[in-house]
């Protein structure tokens, strides 16, 4: 049985195909859930694809925390399942108090739109659970509002317990610590900026997103 | 905002006053005014001389240019539309239709640069969708003033923001373009924007009403005040003083691309579902446009209930309703019986929809205060485009194109120093394009900065890779079009062509964008003639339909007209897409080599206007069996993976395009038997740079030599300098800082 990942559309989601496509490219199946939904269905796993939900007005994330199937997506974390979120989808996350901290614009106020090496930090996480602490993956990233704030003690308790997920080799967003993901203390709640699907295909110039998906579907 | 409240006062109150001139402050000439009241046999009114005169602007007309497009050649068989719809469409196999337009924005962007920028970008994405197409990227071709100027600076960062604002967010890729700095465009930047869509072959549909008692629905934004007689006002007149840009600038429509996301989605969940008999998307002149093409090109009739329409204040005017350009807004046909459907899938994307009108038969467009109700304008739909003037301005060359041409650039003094001139040639664009997402929907195997863009084609309904690819350049040259506009186009065309070629690809269609200055000068109509002619004489060799085009008058400002500019769009497939295309960096140990013939003129290169300010004399003979030849040996070469690296010799020549390939890649590159400045530095066309693994050498030679292609071994791509024997030497480090820094420092030395 392949694992059936459940893909949030909000209005102004724009890579929700994209994760579908790598998701099912790697042996999963990618179905799309709209937003106005309560309820998940059948799904094994929940990303939150990257986009603008809501054209990111106010505040990036900042309405689609209120969207109807977000209380879907909380109840189904509690219960240890698997939820990423992509760039936007993680600044959703925040916005939902799934994840601590917070995403600001990026260091040098301009959008970015570029390949980023990352190093693995812990493989308790959902996405990183088939790889080794250290491994580097070649990824790009994708936003303006990248740049991972938190509070010391915040920063403490994600080092203390192995919940920085991925770091950026060459920080281009200024964030703390070179965060690029993060994790729930269950390691079931992933949040990062890069864009795992858009490396995920021979002819794109690498595949060390699939590796990550992987993960995700892989289960227990 | 006190200012835009008095400007827009004025604006109206103006259009009150019952003046003689009213036609003329709307922008129409007494003539025109008088072949109005000709068609309806009686003066017209407000709204309707509103109407008419955002409808026979130049922008929407084209009543200066289409006596001259016509020598285009449009026609191929897999062309499936052509020039005059919202969009060209090709046939690219596997049951794949593609949706390809370009536009300009430049007036706007010169007043308002982000927000004309981002509207640019709004508006060509509903030209695409309105074919039924998917917009899945989108292409910019920029042109400032110098990077000196505070101005041209801030229209620049202004114009990068807004698409990259507008673009991003809305969800299309933004995929390749250029960007140039020139003091040509200090006072008219030029900003054209490209887009591409995608659709299943047999869902192509277009823009025209039919079937009396149909309904006209209006989907998305409310109407504002925003950009009433942008096209007239805007668009089709010179640039004064900076105080009346300022003044235009409510002229300028503002952007909402969340709203035009949900549009798209709507719209194409509208045409999944066939509840649409025809769709038109709201640009230049808004309703008006809308309603009167719809009909006119279904051969019926319109009757619009002006008081239906959505508004954004209270007090709008029958002609503000019908004339605004508030953005993020498209009138879709629909049949009563599917009109509920219709209404449901608009709700489910929050995009607001409201019937406004009704298909009538019989020809008139009526505008109603309630659809049965007072009319207050009625008009032949058809008048409004099949009856706009049409003129044929007159021409001549500019009065010392003998002494121009006679002062080629061959004469110039040589460099003192060359490796100072190559580098001040230099500038990497990727501080514009790292603001654009330009990876979205995981098809983009060779992004910004390329020769040519290269897409992977997937089925737009089922997902499903074809293995093939589309290749895609936006592409202009001012400086060749200055020297001559007819061979500069000509050239310009050619270079697209091979710019496809250095990815693999062979070209399928051409739009193009048409820049130039006031057409009320025979000097600025010569050079329009001419370019069109040298596009048609070069697309005729190629064989590559024009499927569509924009044109873009009156770039002018205080007198000053913009070099000739015409922007070549040009879309290519690659038959099998397995594997990434070389690119520009070239591996230490590679062999360089330059394929086609050599060339040492100089008029109309980039070195010669940077050094000198110098754009006379007559640029290199182009060939078009020698380019034909050169340009199928490069996409042989590329398809069989026989080349470790590739890049066409365009502007800055020779010495620009190897130390281009030695940045991107950090290798260095000793060559030999590049023998003067003239070498290093010309435009020749018909000419790549390629890198050759040693052991490939004498296959690719055999290869040339078979086609009758000259090569030249050039050099070893290798080590930490960059050196051309007893002409240069340079550490890497000089070039790739002066790479890095972003803008190049001489095109703009006066």
């Amino acid at each position: 049985m392949t694992a059936k990942v459940g893909v949030v559309v909000f209005p102004g989601s724009n890579c929700e195909h994209d994760v579908v496509e790598a998701v099912d490219a790697i042996g999963g199946t990618g179905e799309l859930l709209w937003h106005k939904d309560c309820h998940l269905g059948d799904v094994d796993a929940v990303v939150l694809p990257g986009g603008f939900a809501h054209g990111d007005y106010l505040r990036t994330g900042a309405m689609a925390r209120f969207s109807p199937i977000m209380a879907a997506v909380a109840c189904f974390a509690r219960d240890g399942g698997p939820v990423v979120g992509i760039c936007n989808g993680f600044q959703i996350l925040t916005e939902a108090q799934m994840l601590p901290g917070a995403l600001y614009k990026n260091q040098g106020l301009r959008f970015l739109c570029q390949p980023t090496m990352l190093e693995v930090e812990s493989t308790s996480s959902v996405l990183t659970r088939e790889l080794v602490r250290g491994d580097q993956l070649n990824i790009p990233i994708n936003h303006f509002e990248g740049n991972y704030i938190c509070s010391d003690k915040t920063l403490a308790e994600l080092r203390d317990n192995n919940r920085i997920v991925l770091t950026y080799m060459d920080n281009p967003n200024g964030a703390t610590a070179d965060i690029a993901g993060i994790c729930s203390e269950g390691g079931n709640v992933v949040g990062l900026m890069p864009h795992p699907e858009r490396a995920a295909h021979p002819l794109l110039g690498s595949t060390d997103g699939a590796l990550l998906l992987k993960g995700l579907i892989s289960g227990d | 905002m006190f200012g835009l409240l008095c400007v827009l006062t004025r604006w109206i109150s103006g259009l009150f006053e019952m003046s003689e001139s009213l036609h003329r402050s709307l922008g129409l000439t007494d003539e025109e005014a008088e072949a109005i009241e000709k068609i309806l046999n009686r003066p017209p009114n407000h709204l309707e001389l509103a109407m008419y005169a955002v409808m026979w602007s130049e922008h929407c007309s084209y009543k200066s240019s289409r006596l001259h497009l016509r020598r285009l050649p449009t026609e191929a068989p897999w062309v499936l539309v052509g020039p005059g719809e919202n969009a060209g469409v090709v046939d690219v196999g596997d049951g794949i239709a593609a949706a390809i337009r370009i536009e300009s924005h430049n007036h706007p962007s010169a007043i308002e640069p982000y927000q004309g920028a981002a509207t640019g970008v709004g508006g060509i994405l509903r030209d695409i969708f309105t074919m039924g197409a998917r917009p899945v990227a989108v292409m910019d071709s920029l042109r400032f003033g110098c990077p000196d100027d505070p101005r041209s600076r801030w229209i620049a960062e202004g114009v990068v923001s807004g698409i990259s604002g507008y673009g991003n967010a809305v969800g299309v890729p933004t995929v390749g373009g250029e960007t140039v700095f020139d003091e040509t465009y200090a006072g008219n930047p030029l900003v054209n924007v490209l887009c591409l869509g995608l659709m299943p072959a047999d869902r192509l549909v277009l823009g025209r009403a039919s079937g009396e008692g149909n309904l006209a629905v209006l989907l998305g934004s409310s109407t504002g005040r925003d950009g009433i007689g942008g096209v007239s006002v805007l668009a089709s007149a010179s640039f004064g003083d900076e105080e009346r840009e300022a003044e235009k600038r409510p002229s300028v429509q503002v952007g909402d691309p969340f709203e035009e996301k949900r549009l798209i989605e709507a719209c194409l969940a509208l045409l999944d579902a066939g509840l649409v008999v025809g769709i038109q998307d709201l640009g230049g002149a808004g309703l008006t446009c809308a309603t009167s093409e719809t009909a006119s090109r279904g051969g019926v009739g319109m009757d619009v209930d002006v008081s239906a329409v959505p508004r954004r204040e209270p007090g709008m005017e029958p002609f503000e309703v019908l004339t605004s350009e508030s953005q993020e807004r498209m009138l879709a046909i629909v049949s009563p019986d599917g009109l509920a459907d219709a209404l449901a899938i608009c709700d489910r994307w929050d995009v607001q929809a409201s019937v406004v009108g009704r298909v009538t038969d019989g020809g008139q467009l009526r505008v109603c205060e309630g659809l049965d109700g007072h009319v207050l304008g009625e008009l032949p739909a058809a008048s409004l485009h099949e009856d706009a003037p049409l003129y044929d301005r007159s021409r001549r060359p500019p009065v010392d194109w003998d002494e121009a041409r006679a002062d080629t650039a061959d004469q110039l003094p040589p460099p003192g120093n060359v490796a100072a001139d190559l580098l001040d040639l230099l500038a990497d664009p990727s501080w514009v394009y790292r603001q654009y997402d330009h990876m979205l929907f995981c098809n983009t195997v060779v992004g910004p900065g390329g020769d040519a863009t290269v897409l992977r084609l997937k089925h737009p309904a089922t997902g499903l890779d074809t293995g093939r690819g589309l290749a895609l350049t936006a592409d202009g040259n001012h400086r060749w079009c200055a020297v001559d506009p007819r061979a500069g186009t000509a050239m310009t065309v050619a270079e697209s062509v091979l710019n496809l070629a250095c990815v693999g690809a062979r070209p399928l269609a051409l739009v193009n964008c048409l820049n130039f200055g006031n057409p009320e000068h025979p000097e600025i109509m010569w050079q329009f003639s001419e370019a069109v002619d040298g596009m048609a004489e070069a697309c005729d060799a190629f064989g590559i339909p024009v499927v569509g085009g924009n044109v873009s008058l009156y770039n002018e400002s205080n007198g000053y007209n913009i070099d000739p500019t015409p922007v070549i769009g040009l879309l290519g497939v690659i038959d099998s897409l397995t594997r990434i295309p070389p690119g520009l960096a070239w591996p230490d140990g590679g062999r360089v080599i330059v394929l086609g013939p050599g060339g040492t003129e100089l008029s109309g290169s980039q070195w010669a206007a940077a050094t000198a300010g110098h754009k006379r004399g007559v640029l290199p003979d182009l060939d078009y069996e020698q380019h034909r030849r050169v340009a199928g040996l490069v996409a042989g070469l590329v398809a069989d993976d026989r080349l470790c690296a590739v890049h066409d010799i365009s502007s800055g020549g020779l010495g620009v395009a190897l130390a281009e390939m030695a940045a991107v890649s950090g290798v260095g590159f000793r060559g030999a038997r590049i023998n003067s400045h003239a070498e290093l530095f010309s435009e020749a066309p018909s000419r790549v740079v390629a890198a050759v693994d040693p052991e490939l050498l004498p296959e690719v030679e055999a290869a040339a030599a078979a086609t009758g292609v000259a090569v030249a071994r050039i050099g070893l791509a290798s080590g930490d300098r960059f050196s051309i024997k007893g002409l240069l030497d340079l550490e890497m480090a000089a070039i790739t800082d002066r790479w890095c820094s972003g803008t190049p420092v001489s095109t703009c030395q006066t």
